[in-house]
């Protein structure tokens, strides 16, 4: 299946007169990485917030796998494939490591079957091996209140596999990591975007240099330019944006 | 046309009553995001207070009588803003961000104040007095040694029960010695009535329709009360500190705003607009310790269906709330209807006060379907992180 | 702690020790049969050994307070486990008792000269209202007690949860509901008697209410149902269910974007929570003999509330166990010092919220551990890495490697 899995058309959201995202337009290829970044307020979390439901566009339209997302709840999307990790990590606190992978890992999602069905072995299986690959095995049955936060940061990433999503959202995922565990982390990233189609929103630009393929720049709510990680830095409107007015500067 | 503008005043009384009720519980709650159960029982000290002041002034004979309800007010203020200081330096500072608990707490809290204007009187004041001179004077003492922290439980477990033990004996002993005289409850359980003073009774007549002057007042104070939050919110250093740590707590700290102090003086202005309430609702009919109640819930609602946070929204959810509730509890709308109609029936059926209140409640459940964040939602990334 | 270890070591230890720690071991390896007996004993002890011990008048309390235990474990269910405060049970549980005390009220001996309830013709009513007719049948009253605060709850909880209003929004909807069911029942008197609400109960499927062997009758059918009830809720708050719950409670929003839509589970829950309160509800007005609006008294609901607070929120042993001490506390001090009970319980309020957020049953499970093993002279638990601090040999390490 080779298109795009999402289209974002003309969205502008606005909160009482002010234009969080004005007028973006972006696409991307299933089985793309790609990694946003800009300046604070530019509007990456409210894109986020957008393509998971959690705003409703003012106008334009999010397509995902050509499906107009406007009518469509959290959970809804979610459930057709769009996993997001949030930029402090949100796993649930007095519940273990491997109960938070095991909700994640449910198929079936409404009251009934979460209540009446066992978690069939299939599901057990997955989570004992996502549990390795993010290496909390040995912490599999502690409160995850207790972990560490690079602990949190990775057992978000893994209930985010665990819904096994088309399309990934990570909000900062290296967020107060060490240098070794942003490595691991972007490691991981890669070898997931193998399968998957990945959004990565991140401020740390040796981070992003380690994964990007392609990476977007967003300012004041719209897409300010797109390319490869040295078309991006040279562009001079970027570097304007991210330093100030060098045009000014070379001026004189 | 007089049935409509009667209506419309009835409602708009109704209202005012509600709004000045709500606008204090609307600052606590929309600024500091507490629920204030205790509230209804901060416009019962108010309106004991009024009671208080009535009697001081009726002692001091006719002219200044008729002026009691000019110091009365202030005097409410302060005694519930007083209160409010209390509660929140003794129990809501410490339950921040778990606004479940605080409920929980403030409802204790208004227990608590129902039973004490029950029963308050000399020997109970003295040994609550002696109680609190006791306790926080031994703790003061104690924390003056280098070692208070390591004793500070054991420290705890002698005082509050030597201090709590002293001050029972020391009542029990008064009221073997003076008998009655300090025994007696100030109030009792039943009701006390505040008269209005003489050029408040009577009313403006208009047409076949007369406007009491009590309501009259009533919608004044109000009024007077939602411009000067507005000013007091909008205009004055206090007012953009208190925006300020409303909007991002741990930024004003940095500012060097004292947010502590913030929380304290919100509070007390919210606790004060209570008093104001209570003085405004002890006009209007009999005080008693469960005064407080019957108005909290109608507060709430207020606050719920105009939105957290805007004054603005208050004001109309307050007034929108006494108008329905006076055109269904009066029974107008089935005057319109033919009698047969089954339409009769059901609105003669809520066509009381009681029932009107069901009705209302249903239209806000309907209302919420709607608009679910109330009238005016604030919007934005910051709700519901 | 390995179970192993100690059985091994029991053989060298005194008769009641290694009954301990057999008892100890069984616990550990099979915990739901240990569970089941514990519950199993517990019901057996308050059916056959309470009535031998207790007078009349304290077993008829005791029937109370577990009646009032089961409405504790609902509200448990939505507080505890899913993080709702509910301050609107008294509804349901006046709904459940008004439903049995409609059935209690219909039977009326045939040779009757008025077919009617009594209070029926004090006000004028010649015919009996459309919605008793259902309560003329048992079968059918037993279904209402639990069904009819059943669909209550998930039509308002749905309206409610629909539009993601939760936290303190939710716990003022449910008192302002409170309130409205309060003016309804209080202002329907040909309907339902007002204020003075049902009472002059006569006879149950023919055996007479008052009579001592049907009032044991009901005793120990509501030890049954508690037992029920426990099992219910144990039932749904381990495993997945359960699991979710928790999520709900701690993160909403996450769960959302996780897939799944909590207000199915909301609803679900609040629904079988005050199935719980109307059968709770039925129960205590067998045994009170009366039913009426004060039932839907705003600070009665709170109360509930605090039952659970005081026992443990999250855990079901703490909300039976809140329900009868805060109970047994108010039959106490209410018949000894009538006036101090309120300061109490406002105090009572303001203590386990801020001195012990986590009930008795929490603290037992923390402090109260801990405490108990300094007593015994057996080291701390801790909660994330054991022993570090604690361990003998690593302190002995530290010392003698910080001179």
């Amino acid at each position: 299946m080779n298109g795009k899995i999402l289209e974002i058309q003309n969205l502008t959201v606005s909160f009482d007169g002010f234009n969080a995202l004005n007028n973006l337009t972006f696409s991307m290829n299933t089985g793309e990485l790609r990694v946003i970044i800009g300046p604070n307020g530019a509007g990456k979390t409210t894109f986020l917030d957008v393509i998971t439901g959690k705003v409703k566009p003012t106008k334009g339209r999010v397509l995902f796998k050509g499906r107009n997302l406007r009518k469509f709840s959290e959970h809804q999307i979610a459930r057709f494939g769009v996993g997001r990790k949030f930029q402090t990590p949100r796993v649930y606190l007095n519940l273990t490591p491997r109960e938070n992978l095991e909700l994640s890992c449910n198929r079936q999602k409404n009251v009934f079957a979460t209540l009446l069905k066992p978690t069939p072995s299939g599901e057990r299986q997955t989570v004992k091996s996502l549990l390795e690959t993010i290496g909390l095995t040995a912490k599999a049955d502690i409160l995850s209140g207790l972990l560490s936060h690079g602990e949190k940061q990775w057992l978000e990433i893994g209930m985010l596999v665990a819904q096994s999503p088309d399309l990934l959202l990570v909000d900062e995922p290296v967020a107060g990591l060490t240098d070794e565990e942003t490595m691991l982390t972007g490691e991981l990233l890669i070898s997931l975007a193998e399968s998957h189609s990945i959004i990565v929103i991140e401020h740390d630009m040796e981070f992003v240099r380690q994964i990007a393929r392609t990476v977007t720049v967003l300012h004041e709510g719209s897409v300010l330019c797109e390319g490869n990680i040295e078309q991006v830095q040279s562009d001079p409107r970027v570097i304007q944006v991210y330093l100030g007015s060098t045009s000014e500067e070379a001026a004189h | 046309m007089t049935v409509f503008f009667e209506s419309l005043f009835n409602g708009i009384s109704i209202g005012a009553v509600l709004l000045i009720a709500a606008l204090g519980l609307g600052i606590v709650f929309g600024i500091m995001g507490v629920i204030n159960l205790a509230h209804g029982e901060l416009m019962m000290l108010g309106a004991y207070t009024t009671f208080l002041v009535q009697n001081a002034f009726k002692a001091l004979g006719e002219p200044w009588f008729s002026g009691y309800i000019i110091v009365a007010i202030p005097v409410a203020f302060l005694v519930a803003a007083a209160a409010g200081l209390a509660l929140e330096r003794g129990v809501i500072r410490y339950l921040y961000g778990r606004p479940l608990e605080t409920l929980l707490a403030t409802w204790g809290v208004s227990l608590i104040l129902q039973q004490f204007v029950r029963q308050v009187s000399w020997v109970m004041c003295i040994q609550i007095i002696l109680f609190c001179l006791l306790f926080f004077g031994g703790l003061w003492v104690m924390k003056r040694r280098p070692d208070f922290e390591r004793m500070r439980q054991w420290a705890m477990v002698v005082i509050l029960p030597l201090a709590a033990g002293i001050a029972l004996v020391c009542g029990t002993i008064l009221g073997q010695i003076f008998k009655l005289a300090v025994t007696k409850p100030w109030f009792g359980a039943q009701g006390v009535d505040v008269t209005a003073p003489g050029w408040l009774r009577g009313g403006l007549p208009l047409g076949s329709f007369q406007l009491p002057f009590v309501r009259l007042f009533i919608i004044a104070l109000t009024i007077i009360c939602v411009v000067g939050i507005y000013l007091f919110l909008l205009k004055s250093p206090w007012g953009l500190r208190i925006r300020a740590v409303t909007q991002n707590r741990s930024m004003s700290a940095c500012l060097g705003i004292p947010t502590q102090k913030v929380d304290a003086l919100t509070f007390a202005l919210g606790s004060g607009l209570a008093g104001i309430a209570g003085c405004a609702i002890s006009l209007l009919g009999s005080v008693g310790p469960n005064t407080g109640q019957n108005y909290i819930v109608d507060a709430f609602m207020v606050v719920v269906v105009g939105g957290v946070g805007k004054i603005v929204g208050t004001v109309v959810a307050a007034l929108a709330i006494g108008l329905v509730n006076y055109i269904i509890g009066s029974g107008i709308l089935a005057l319109m209807v033919s009698p047969g109609n089954p339409l009769f029936d059901f609105l003669t059926f809520f066509a009381t006060t009681s029932m009107a209140r069901v009705m209302v409640f249903a239209l806000i459940i309907i209302f919420l379907q709607l608009r679910p964040a109330g009238l005016f939602p604030q919007k934005g990334r910051t709700v519901d992180a | 702690m390995k179970p192993n270890k100690i059985a091994d070591d029991a053989t060298a230890l005194p008769p009641w020790e290694q009954l301990w720690a057999k008892i100890y071991t069984f616990s550990q390896q099979q915990p739901r049969w240990f569970e089941i007996s514990l519950v199993g004993g517990a019901a057996l002890f308050l059916i056959v050994i309470m009535p031998l011990l207790l007078s009349d008048f304290r077993l008829d309390l005791l029937q109370r307070y577990l009646a009032l235990a089961i409405v504790a474990l609902g509200i448990d269910l939505i507080w505890g486990y899913t993080g709702m405060l509910s301050l609107g049970h008294g509804i349901f549980f006046a709904l459940g008792g008004y439903a049995i005390a409609m059935h209690i009220k219909l039977q009326i001996p045939a040779t009757a000269s008025n077919q009617l309830p009594e209070f029926m013709n004090l006000y004028g009513v010649t015919k009996l209202p459309w919605f008793w007719h259902p309560f003329d049948s048992f079968p059918l009253t037993i279904i209402a007690v639990f069904l009819i605060p059943a669909i209550l709850a998930a039509f308002l909880g749905y309206l409610v949860f629909r539009n993601r209003i939760r936290g303190v929004y939710f716990s003022i909807l449910t008192q302002a509901a409170t309130i409205v069911f309060f003016n309804f029942f209080n202002g329907q008197q040909k309907l339902f008697n007002g204020t003075n609400g049902l009472t002059d109960f006569q006879t149950i499927l023919g055996f007479p209410i008052s009579d001592n062997k049907t009032q044991y009758g009901f005793y120990i059918i509501t030890v049954l149902l508690l037992v029920g009830g426990y099992a219910l809720c144990r039932w749904l708050t381990t495993g997945r269910f359960g699991r979710l719950l928790v999520a709900i409670r701690d993160d909403e929003t996450r769960v959302r974007f996780s897939g799944y839509d909590p207000t199915g589970y909301k609803v679900l829950v609040f629904a079988i929570s005050a199935a719980l309160a109307g059968i709770g509800g039925a129960m205590f007005t067998l045994r009170t003999g009366i039913i009426s609006p004060r039932a839907m008294d705003i600070a009665f609901s709170i109360e509930m509330v605090i039952w659970v607070a005081v026992g443990g929120r999250a855990t079901l042993v703490g909300a039976i166990l809140g329900a009868l001490l805060v109970n047994y506390g108010k039959s106490l001090f209410s018949e000894k010092f009538p006036d101090i009970w309120l300061f109490f319980q406002g105090a009572m309020f303001l203590i386990v919220v801020l001195v012990l957020p986590n009930g008795i049953i929490g603290w037992l499970r923390t402090e109260g551990i801990d405490l108990f093993r300094k007593i015994i002279r057996r080291p701390r638990y801790v909660a994330t890495y054991p022993q570090l601090e604690e361990d003998p040999e690593i302190q002995r390490e530290r010392e003698t490697l910080e001179p």
